[in-house]
């Protein structure tokens, strides 16, 4: 099963390495990874996607929670969460298929944020499900390019970690 | 003040007495700080493996944490199997690496290897100092993540300019890592429950291992076991945790595990789990293993619940802590016919080995208690002779018995032994050594003869790798490849040459008196070296990933 899970780590050099080396070094398996500062400078903000059954995934956190720079771990399943991917993606767009490109962006709700004689540059937001369905689509026209965040998530209503 | 100097005034707050170490160019400032300090004694090695073994058999046999040092690049790799050797094995040791100046980083510059990301997966924490103000805060923080929770090895690695640096040293008074606060105390509902189980069992057994050494708790685990009579296996780790004359004591599990202890584990309905980490040399085939039996784990690491067996009631916290929480709910118990069936196991089933005109590996180490009075500290390399260690070598008290169990590690025993010795200068240590794991870091004889330091060293040596053999002869065909050993040195002169003493014995009747002998030195190294039965196995045997029904318990079994 497909598991979301938050990582609050001390904003120290290697923490990335640190989390990276751990799942090197158990064989888990890891899906995503989107690191970034918070509002507070001394913490930074991990959001892991990694698959496994239970047990699999209760070593996970628990291997986590071992790493002296870790503050915090939360496993989502379950939990109702907000979550995004953004993707830039650049796509072949001759002149005969601009229109049609278009469309299907507005569709989305993405944006065209740069173009070429050649090409479009769209910028997506949404859930993991959308972005994929928007890859599909424009796979028909010939993707040159395609970079994706991973997955961030927070949870739903007032709670936080 | 210097650098160099903060590190040692802060080694000092740490009640560190000894580091074991070997220098090189960048370490040169520390070394200077050194020269100058009294309150820390150097024990200069002769290779940096040896340095990390010795701070970890000096770990084991005081409670302290070890500290050693090494200099930059090579210096610091030689260490990394010490380090492993004593994150496997849960032991808390703080070492120190130098490193190229910090503005060298990253450049490839002479003995530059980064030590940070080599030991992180073996280290319980490390640490790269890039501002000596920092120096006072990192080791508080070393030897306070190094000594708490479930103890392991932490590396600081100290680039060159941080330990010529000028700055105002201020004590770091209050360690407080808001991201680091392990469970001490275990839930109280989970001890109830723990209690219940207990009083619900009828044929229990508990599994201790080296959690219960480490957190002290042998005196609770006694009580426990006198209250309620349930007999007491301990792991290689756990050796020691109760005195293994007792009645209740089982001796070891496993591979290599008394046939009684591993019926009793087999056939119990409750198993005990006690700072022990189901590992597989103890579990062999996991659906089978304690099959019948609901577990009770009390560890200090939550991340050990459930990580290859199923729990069924998990304690979180320190051993001491939860077995004097839990002695205040267990009701005595009467000794039954479960205890019956286990006496009955042992008498069916004691360790043995054969006498004649040749010398028997086993009845060397038994000498061994017997011209100690079962006093002596051992420390074992790695193979035959550490598992004929832990079958015979019945010991007396926590922290008696240095021994690799996670990492294995040949070349263990002579290094751990000179830790042992000392951390414990009043105490007779014999390292009961194979002539293979000896030779692995025999150069330490010059350590011992140096600093005076009268370790015993027997040397079980049969002229064979032969653990290795063993699973040749009994899993390979007999196909001997690459374990023969014959082409070896005279260990005798080997000693002398490095001003130690040196025997050599081939005869089961004088056998004592060499090891009575050995006693009489008590400020250079003996090493005896003792021509045993070539072929002899290890008994009883678990085939790896087996089951008890595959046991072989006797060499009849071959």
């Amino acid at each position: 099963m497909t598991h979301t899970i938050t990582v609050l780590v001390e904003n120290k050099p290697g923490v990335l390495a640190r989390v990276s080396n751990l799942f090197a070094r158990r064989g888990f398996n890891l899906e995503s990874l989107a690191v970034s500062t918070t509002d507070d400078p001394t913490v930074s903000r991990m959001t892991l996607v990694c698959q496994g059954d239970d047990s699999v995934l209760e070593q996970i956190s628990k291997q986590l929670n071992k790493l002296i720079d870790v503050i915090r771990v939360i496993d989502y399943q379950g939990i109702p969460i907000v979550q995004r991917e953004l993707a830039l993606i650049k796509v072949a767009a001759e002149a005969q298929k601009r229109a049609e490109i278009m469309q299907i962006v507005d569709i989305f709700r993405a944006k065209i944020i740069d173009l070429s004689d050649k090409t479009f540059t769209i910028e997506t937001t949404g859930s993991v499900e959308k972005v994929d369905a928007l890859e599909e689509l424009l796979r028909n026209y010939g993707i040159l390019e395609l970079v994706r965040t991973g997955r961030i998530a927070m949870m739903r209503g007032d709670k936080v970690p | 003040m210097k650098g160099s100097q903060a590190l040692i005034e802060s080694l000092k707050r740490e009640g560190v007495d000894v580091i074991f170490g070997f220098p090189g160019g960048v370490v040169i400032p520390i070394y200077d700080a050194l020269f100058d300090c009294k309150e820390i004694r150097h024990i200069l090695v002769r290779h940096e493996q040896g340095a990390a073994h010795m701070a970890d058999g000096y770990a084991r046999a005081t409670g302290k944490v070890g500290v050693c040092l090494a200099t930059s690049g090579p210096g610091a790799t030689n260490l990394v199997t010490g380090i492993a050797n004593a994150y496997m094995d849960s032991i808390p040791i703080v070492a120190l690496t130098g490193q190229v100046k910090t503005a060298a980083l990253g450049k490839d510059s002479f003995q530059e290897a980064d030590m940070t990301g080599i030991t992180m997966p073996i280290t319980k924490h490390n640490f790269l100092v890039k501002d000596a103000n920092d120096l006072a805060q990192v080791i508080a923080e070393a030897f306070h993540i190094a000594r708490s929770g479930r103890p392991g090895p932490v590396l600081v690695d100290l680039p060159m300019d941080v330990s010529v640096a000028q700055i105002d040293y201020k004590p770091y008074e209050h360690v407080d890592i808001p991201s680091y606060k392990p469970t001490t105390e275990g839930h109280p509902l989970q001890i109830k429950k723990a209690a219940k189980a207990i009083a619900a069992a009828e044929r229990p057994v508990i599994y201790a291992g080296g959690g219960v050494i480490s957190s002290g708790a042998s005196a609770e685990l006694l009580e426990l076991t006198e209250r309620t009579h349930i007999q007491v296996t301990t792991t290689l780790m756990g050796k020691g945790a109760i005195p293994e004359t007792h009645p209740h004591a089982l001796g070891m599990l496993g591979m290599h595990g008394t046939a009684y202890a591993n019926y009793a584990v087999g056939h119990c309905d409750l198993l005990i789990a006690i700072g022990a980490r189901f590992d597989d040399r103890v579990t062999g085939k996991l659906d089978e293993f304690a099959r019948k039996a609901k577990v009770i784990h009390i560890d200090i690491d939550p991340a050990e619940i459930g990580k290859t067996v199923h729990v069924d009631i998990p304690i979180v916290g320190d051993c001491k802590a939860i077995l004097r929480a839990l002695l205040k709910h267990v009701e005595p118990r009467r000794e039954s016919d479960w205890n019956k069936q286990i006496v009955k196991w042992r008498q069916d089933h004691p360790l043995k080995y054969d006498s004649d005109h040749q010398i028997y590996p086993q009845y060397v180490i038994e000498q061994i208690m017997e011209v100690t009075n079962g006093e002596a500290y051992v420390a074992t390399g790695v193979g035959q002779h550490q598992m004929w260690a832990c079958q015979f070598f019945k010991c007396k008290y926590p922290r008696q018995f240095a021994s690799s169990g996670g990492l294995g590690t040949m070349g263990f025993g002579l290094p751990a032994g000179i830790g042992m010795q000392v951390g414990l200068p009043d105490k007779q240590v014999f390292v009961i050594d194979g002539d293979g794991s000896f030779q692995m870091n025999s150069q330490e004889i010059m350590t011992a003869v140096a600093n005076r330091i009268p370790v015993k060293v027997v040397i079980l040596n049969n002229k064979y790798l032969g653990m290795v053999r063993q699973w040749q002869e009994l899993f390979w065909n007999r196909r001997y490849s690459g374990v023969d050993i014959e082409a070896q040195p005279d260990f005798v002169k080997l000693a002398e040459a490095y001003g130690a003493i040196g025997m050599k014995v081939e005869n089961p009747d004088e056998v004592a008196g060499a090891l009575r002998k050995s006693l009489e030195y008590t400020d250079v190294p003996v090493i005896m070296d003792f021509h045993t039965v070539r072929e002899e196995n290890v008994f009883p045997m678990i085939p790896a990933g087996g089951t008890i029904e595959q046991m072989m318990i006797s060499k009849e079994a071959e």
